[in-house]
C-alpha cells in the first residue's frame, strides 16, 4: 500500500487519489519556440530509475492537487508537499 | 540442432536420457560482432533468429543481463490476439498470430499453442460502441472479431454468473475474437534461442550492458559490459522497460514511460473456462492454463514504476471486480503474484526504428508485446539487415512523434 501525504488530510491510501501525471515544465508559447522544442515539450517525460516529480489529485478526499517526488524503484515518497 | 520428436524421445529413453545435448552453447565473449542485441527476451531472441534465418547474418551476440527468457516474457499472461484498431497495426498483429501458429514446426519446439477465442464481456454502452467500431475495422482484415448476445456470452462462459439485470453494471453483450490463443512463454524464448544458437548466434547470459559507445562521428560503435567492451557497427536495444535507461547513456532521449503491469494465478482446478475472458469495463481478464490455474491480469499501476511486484490496492481492485462477475471464484486460493515493467509511448504503439544515432536500433513500447514477438523479430531483422523498414512495421517509427502523426491504440483489455 502506498500512503500519500495530503497536506490537508494527512497520509491517505493511494486508492483515494487519482494520478495526475508527471510534472511538466510550463507550456511554452508555441509561436515562440521551434518545432523541435514544441515537440519536445509535448513528448518528453523524464523516465528515471529514481525519484520522479508527479501530481496526484485527492479525488475521493478533500479534492486538493498535490505534487510529490516518488522513487520509481521503491514507491518511497522522497519529498512530500508542504503541509 | 538435435531433433525433438517422439522418436528421439524414445531413442534417448533407451539410454536413460543421458544423451541429450545442451539446447544452446555458452561460448566465450568475442571483442567484436557484426550485430549486438541487448536483451534476451522474446524480441531480442526473435530478432536474432530472423537475422540468421532470413538474412544469413549469424555474427550476432545477444547480451542478457540475467538469464535468457527471464524478463517480461516470463511474466506475462500469454494472450495472443490481433484485434487492434489501426490499419498500421492490424496486419502486423495478424502476421504475428499466423507466425505463432506455425512456430512449433518452424522451431521444432512444442509451443503448446492453444487457439481458444477471446470473449469480451461488455458492461457499458461506451465500451460497446468502441468495440463495435473495432469490429468494423477488423472486418476489413478477415472478420475475426464479431458481436455476440448476452445469452451467448453466458453459454460460452458458464462460470460467469454475475452481471445480471440487478447488478451495478449488467452485462450488455459481448464480442468474440476467434483468432485469440495462448501458448507457453518459456517455449517461445527457448525455441528461438535454440534455433538461433544452432545457426551461430551467440547468447551471452549474465552480461549486463552498462552503456552504449559512440564513435567520434556519432555513430554507434559498441557497448560497455561487465565483461568488457564489445564492438559492433549495429546495436539493437531490446530491453523492454529499460529502453530509456540504456539509450540515455548515449544522450538519446525517447518518448517512453515505464509502468508496472501485474498478474496473479490461482490454485489449479478442473477445466472450467476454455476461452480467454476479457472484462474491459470491470478491469480484469483471465484464462485457464493447461495446469488448471486461473491466470488473472488487472490494470497497471498508475504512474511510472520500475518495480516488479503488485500493489495491494491494485490486487484488491482486480479481485473485487472479478468476484462481481465470477462470484464462485471466491473459493479459489491464489498462489502467486508478480509484476513486470514495460515501457509505453504516448500512442501505445511500438517503436521499431533506427534512432538518431546511426547504427543504433530500438524495439520498444511493447505494452502487449508478447503477441508481437514473431512479427516484431521478423520485421526488425529486416530493418537491421537491409536498412529499409519492413512494410508491416513501416509506421512504427520515431519520426511519428516529431510529426505528431500517432498510431493511436488503446488496450482492449485493461484500462489505460
Ligand atoms: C503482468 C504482465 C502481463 C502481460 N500480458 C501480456 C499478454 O497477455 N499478451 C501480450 O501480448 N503481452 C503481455 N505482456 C507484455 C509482454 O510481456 C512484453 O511486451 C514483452 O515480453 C516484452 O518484450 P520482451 O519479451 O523482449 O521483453 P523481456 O522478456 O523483458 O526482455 C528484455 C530483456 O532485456 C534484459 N535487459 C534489461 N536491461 C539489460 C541490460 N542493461 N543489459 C542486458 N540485458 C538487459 C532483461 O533482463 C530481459 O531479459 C504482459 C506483461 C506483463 C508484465
Ligand atoms: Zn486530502
Amino acid at each position: 500500500m502506498m500512503l500519500i501525504p495530503c497536506p490537508f488530510c494527512g497520509p491517505r491510501n493511494e486508492s483515494e487519489f487519482a494520478y495526475g501525471g508527471p510534472v511538466k515544465p510550463d507550456r511554452p508559447d508555441p509561436n515562440a519556440v521551434t518545432d523541435a522544442q514544441w515537440v519536445d515539450y509535448l513528448m518528453q517525460v523524464p523516465n528515471p530509475l529514481g525519484p520522479v516529480h508527479e501530481r496526484w489529485h485527492h479525488a475521493r478526499g478533500c479534492g486538493v492537487w498535490l505534487t510529490i517526488w516518488r522513487d520509481t524503484r521503491t514507491h518511497d515518497i522522497t519529498e512530500a508537499p508542504d503541509a | 540442432m538435435q531433433d525433438y520428436s517422439l522418436l528421439s524421445l524414445l531413442r534417448h529413453g533407451l539410454n536413460k536420457h543421458q544423451g541429450w545435448t545442451r539446447a544452446w552453447r555458452a561460448p566465450p565473449l568475442k571483442p567484436r560482432y557484426e550485430v549486438v542485441i541487448i536483451g534476451a527476451g522474446g524480441h531480442g531472441l526473435a530478432t536474432a533468429y530472423y537475422l540468421a534465418k532470413e538474412h544469413g547474418i549469424t555474427d550476432v551476440a545477444v547480451l542478457e543481463r540475467g538469464w535468457l527468457g527471464g524478463g517480461n516474457i516470463a511474466r506475462n499472461t500469454v494472450t495472443i490476439r490481433s484485434n487492434y484498431m489501426r490499419d498500421a497495426s492490424i496486419p502486423f498483429y495478424v502476421k504475428s498470430v499466423e507466425l505463432y501458429e506455425g512456430l512449433t514446426k518452424a522451431l521444432n519446439f512444442n509451443m503448446m499453442h492453444s487457439k481458444r477465442s477471446m470473449v469480451d464481456v461488455v458492461q457499458t454502452w461506451g465500451k460497446m460502441r468502441e468495440l463495435r467500431r473495432r469490429q468494423l475495422v477488423m472486418d476489413i482484415y478477415g472478420s475475426t472479431y464479431q458481436p455476440i448476445s448476452t445469452e451467448e456470452v453466458r453459454r460460452r462462459i458458464p462460470a460467469l454468473t454475475g452481471g445480471g439485470p440487478d447488478a451495478r453494471l449488467p452485462i450488455l453483450g459481448g464480442m468474440v475474437h476467434t483468432d485469440a490463443a495462448v501458448n507457453r512463454h518459456d517455449a517461445v524464448a527457448w525455441g528461438y534461442a535454440r534455433a538461433a544458437d544452432a545457426m551461430g548466434v551467440e547468447i551471452q547470459q549474465q552480461t549486463p550492458v552498462l552503456s552504449l559507445i559512440r564513435g567520434p562521428d556519432g555513430k554507434i560503435e559498441g557497448v560497455e559490459t561487465n565483461r568488457g567492451t564489445v564492438r559492433a557497427g549495429k546495436v539493437v536495444v531490446a530491453v523492454s522497460g529499460h529502453t530509456t535507461t540504456i539509450t540515455e547513456t548515449a544522450g538519446l532521449r525517447l518518448p517512453l514511460r515505464t509502468m508496472n503491469l501485474t498478474a496473479f494465478v490461482s490454485e489449479p482446478v478442473k477445466p472450467l473456462v476454455d476461452v480467454i475472458v476479457n472484462c474491459p469495463d470491470s478491469g480484469f481478464y483471465f484464462s485457464q492454463s493447461d495446469k488448471g490455474e486461473m491466470v488473472i491480469g488487472g490494470a497497471p499501476d498508475p504512474g511510472q514504476s520500475f518495480r516488479r511486484d503488485i500493489k495491494q490496492n491494485v490486487f484488491e481492485d482486480t479481485v473485487t471486480a472479478m468476484l462481481s462477475l465470477f462470484p464462485s471464484f471466491k473459493r479459489l486460493k491464489l498462489m502467486r503474484q508478480w509484476g513486470g515493467h514495460l515501457d509505453i509511448a504516448q500512442d501505445a504503439s511500438p517503436i521499431m526504428d533506427e534512432t538518431d544515432i546511426p547504427g543504433l536500433f530500438v524495439t520498444a513500447g511493447w505494452w502487449g508485446g508478447y503477441k508481437a514477438i514473431p512479427a516484431g523479430g521478423l520485421t526488425l531483422a529486416h530493418l537491421v539487415a537491409t536498412g529499409r523498414p519492413h512494410p508491416l512495421m513501416a509506421d512504427f517509427t520515431l519520426k511519428r512523434f516529431r510529426h505528431l502523426d500517432y498510431v493511436m491504440e488503446t488496450g482492449t483489455t485493461t484500462a489505460r
